[in-house]
């Protein structure tokens, strides 16, 4: 990920700088940054990075928290980002079921307690065979069912392949959580218990946040991530770096610190889908758990026998 | 003497005040209904928290219970239409109670489903983002038709019957011929108006058969375009429609039999009509029977593995009470019953039609639910409770709210219109006199 570090300090660095250059040359008030217009020198001074690499040093009063990127209006949301299409690999060898990915996700999407976008099941495909851990959530199907039902166009499916849900416009008819046969969607059936700060905010498609009272939520893949060039939080709260996530038409997939081919670990892993024989064409795929780096313990299920 | 005749049939088919006995049935009935919205009214300020549905099992008795409203509103294309076409005629003192059955479950059918909705304020999103692939637009256009369609074949075999009631006046309130003469009183019983509106019966009658089978078809494809073991059958729609014949037809009985005992209209509906509709009762209980053989019995044979669950709840498992119930009550014993000539006689038909009737409910109860607790998915990573489906007292109250509503309506339609066609006997009679002479 060292591309997207390098990115994201040119666009503190830019935005900094374009402060000072504001700050410094405009004598009449700047209707653009009323900020930089009061602020007085407080003689602390701060190292920063430019964007030429040179350690340049300036005084902590002009230093300003760069505002995250500005949300994306409804159509740009609905239309997906040109030129990407997302696909997400879990690799089973690696799971323990440490469950970081689902606190990182529901901490993250302010998800209502209990419920649960990222559901971490223990199964068994036969009666001899070896137990594994399969984190799952929404597939992002390239032939939704959810979408195909939604009475509203409330769920729907975007260019780059992520399937979204417009929580300002669902109707709670909850049909596509009857279509949804991976049972990845949750409903609120009450008012969501939210910061006032964030329940305040405008609803966007691409962040999920906040989620509404009689509306379905579920995972949205992160694209708010995608657009700053970040990882879903899921991807980077593994420890484990099960979830590997990348786009297909660049044939890379990443957990933060490995990049693999996408076409290559398919091949060479035997990697899978669920339900394929449904016809649903999830973007999300299964390395086999073969070599596992952990044996497989169900403490939960301990727990519930005690 | 024939006008003799005439004023008997007419005095005995208007509208009767309500005695002691209907006055508390509609108390009753009224209470029943504040209680349901007062329910609703928790649940819109609360959310659908308030009842017993969570992720799992996101369908439940209103759901059930809508589907069980399209069903016996089929009723109304049953006896006016199929009846009708097929030139039956003893149905004729039938249609307007089949008819009123019909607006009256469509109506309610439309009330529960915006009840199950998480954003009834947001209905309108129905039309203005509608998206024709979705099934649920596919339910609100045909239900849309279907409602208006009898709301017509209600509204036109009534006309003669207001201008008789505007002609009669007493025992009237003023309010009352009022009403009737908004409603009517542009019927002058022309032969030119006779004409037009037998013509306009006969295309509605006609119309009204495959959209009354597309309410329902679309109805069970709400189950039947998913993937979850107990929906995805392609017998979902012939399964759904005999079904819905069998309910309405008992519901007609149950209304015969009232009508009939509190009006007394025994002259009108006879111990012949008993006969007829038990046997039609029968013969619908036996198709439905067939139905439900195929649904179980085929994918039992197989045992797939994700029906294997289901199925083993249905048959032996969590739900195996009610399933069981359901399918003796609403087909077993009203065919054990009604297949006798004694069995066909009113009371004995009635607690059949009452029997098809609440069995009916329960088998849309186990079709909704114990497929949603069974996902291809184990259930995992979510409270205890949402493993379980039990309604909520709200749930209980909206639901049987609805019910009463349905025949709250169908009470009062009969306390204002004659609920058997009074131009319609006259004329069948005279016909009948000139057929004999």
């Amino acid at each position: 990920m060292n591309t997207n570090d390098n990115s994201r300090r040119e666009f503190l660095a830019t935005g900094l700088l374009a402060g000072l250059a504001l700050a410094g040359c405009s004598t009449k008030k700047n209707p653009f940054d009323e900020l930089a217009n009061d602020v007085k020198p407080s003689g602390e001074m701060v190292k920063l990075l430019s964007v030429d690499g040179e350690v340049i040093e300036i005084d902590k009063a002009f230093l300003k928290p760069v505002p995250d990127l500005p949300q994306v209006s409804n159509e740009a949301a609905r239309m997906g980002i040109a030129g990407k299409k997302f696909v997400m690999v879990i690799d089973l060898a690696r799971c323990k079921s440490l469950k970081k990915c689902q606190s990182a996700c529901n901490h993250m999407h302010h998800i209502h307690p209990g419920q649960n976008w990222i559901k971490v099941y223990p199964m068994q495909d036969a009666e001899h065979t070896a137990p594994y851990w399969q984190p799952t959530t929404c597939m992002h199907c390239d032939e939704p069912p959810c979408v195909k039902v939604c009475p509203v166009d409330a769920t729907f499916k975007r260019q780059d392949g992520i399937v979204l849900i417009d929580s300002d416009r669902c109707i709670g008819c909850r049909f596509c959580m009857a279509a949804c046969p991976y049972s990845t969607r949750v409903f609120n059936w009450e008012e969501p218990s939210l910061e006032k700060e964030i329940a305040d905010k405008p609803y966007s498609c691409e962040t999920s946040v906040p989620q509404k009272m009689g509306t379905v939520g579920k995972c949205d893949f992160c694209p708010d991530m995608a657009r700053k060039g970040e990882l879903p939080h899921c991807v980077s709260a593994c420890p484990n770096g099960v979830f590997l996530f990348g786009d297909m038409l660049e044939d890379t997939v990443t957990n933060g610190a490995e990049t693999f081919r996408f076409s290559d670990l398919i091949k060479d892993k035997a990697g899978y889908r669920l339900m394929e024989d449904l016809g649903t064409k999830p973007s999300f795929y299964y390395l086999p758990p073969v070599g596992r780096n952990f044996p497989f313990e169900n403490n939960e299920k301990k727990e519930a026998t005690k | 003497m024939e006008q003799l005749a005439k004023q008997k049939i007419i005095q005995d088919l208007l509208p009767q005040k309500f005695g002691k006995q209907g006055k508390i049935w509609v108390a009753g009935l009224i209470v029943l209904c504040i209680i349901g919205v007062v329910a609703y009214i928790r649940q819109l300020s609360k959310g659908l928290v308030v009842t017993g549905m969570r992720d799992y099992v996101s369908w439940g008795i209103y759901i059930s219970n809508f589907v069980f409203f399209v069903a016996i509103s089929l009723v109304g294309s049953l006896i006016t239409a199929v009846l009708r076409l097929t030139n039956v005629h003893w149905s004729t003192p039938l249609t307007r109670i089949a008819e009123i059955i019909a607006v009256s479950a469509i109506t309610f059918a439309s009330l529960i489903i915006i009840v199950d909705m998480g954003r009834p304020e947001r209905f309108y999103n129905l039309f203005l983002h509608g998206r024709l692939q979705s099934p649920i637009i596919w339910d609100v256009i045909v239900i849309t038709t279907y409602f208006f369609i009898s709301i017509l074949l209600l509204y036109f075999p009534l006309l003669p019957d207001l201008k008789i009631m505007l002609e009669v006046k007493k025992g009237f309130s003023k309010g009352m011929l009022k009403f009737y003469s908004y409603l009517g009183s542009f019927w002058k019983h022309t032969p030119g108006q006779i004409k037009l509106s037998e013509k306009a019966i006969g295309i509605l009658a006609v119309t009204i058969i495959p959209v009354a089978f597309s309410i329902h078809t679309v109805t069970s494809w709400l189950f039947a375009t998913t993937y979850r073991p107990g929906w995805d059958s392609t017998n979902f729609g012939a399964y759904f429609i005999s079904g819905a014949f069998l309910v309405g037809a008992g519901g007609v009985v149950v209304a015969m039999y009232v009508f009939r005992s509190h009006y007394n209209l025994k002259e009108y509906i006879t111990y012949d009509h008993f006969d007829k509709m038990g046997k039609v009762l029968v013969m619908l209980a036996l198709l439905y029977l067939y139905f439900n053989v195929n649904e179980f019995l085929v994918p039992a044979f197989k045992m797939k593995k994700p029906e294997e669950e289901h199925l083993r709840g249905l048959f032996t498992g969590e739900f195996a009470p009610i399933f069981w119930f359901a399918i003796t009550t609403s087909m077993l014993v009203p065919i054990l019953i009604l297949i006798t000539k004694k069995g066909r006689r009113p009371f004995p038909a009635f607690i059949a039609g009452v029997l098809v009737v609440i069995g009916s409910w329960f088998k849309r109860y186990i079709i909704v639910t114990p497929t949603l607790l069974h996902p291809f998915l184990p259930m995992q990573d979510v409270p205890a409770n949402y493993k379980h489906y039990f309604p909520t007292w709200e749930e209980w109250a909206i639901a049987i709210g609805s019910l009463a509503g349905a025949l709250l309506v169908i009470t009062i339609f009969a306390r204002i219109f004659p609920i058997i066609p009074i131009q319609e006997t006259i004329t069948e009679k005279e016909e009948h006199e000139k057929a004999l002479s």
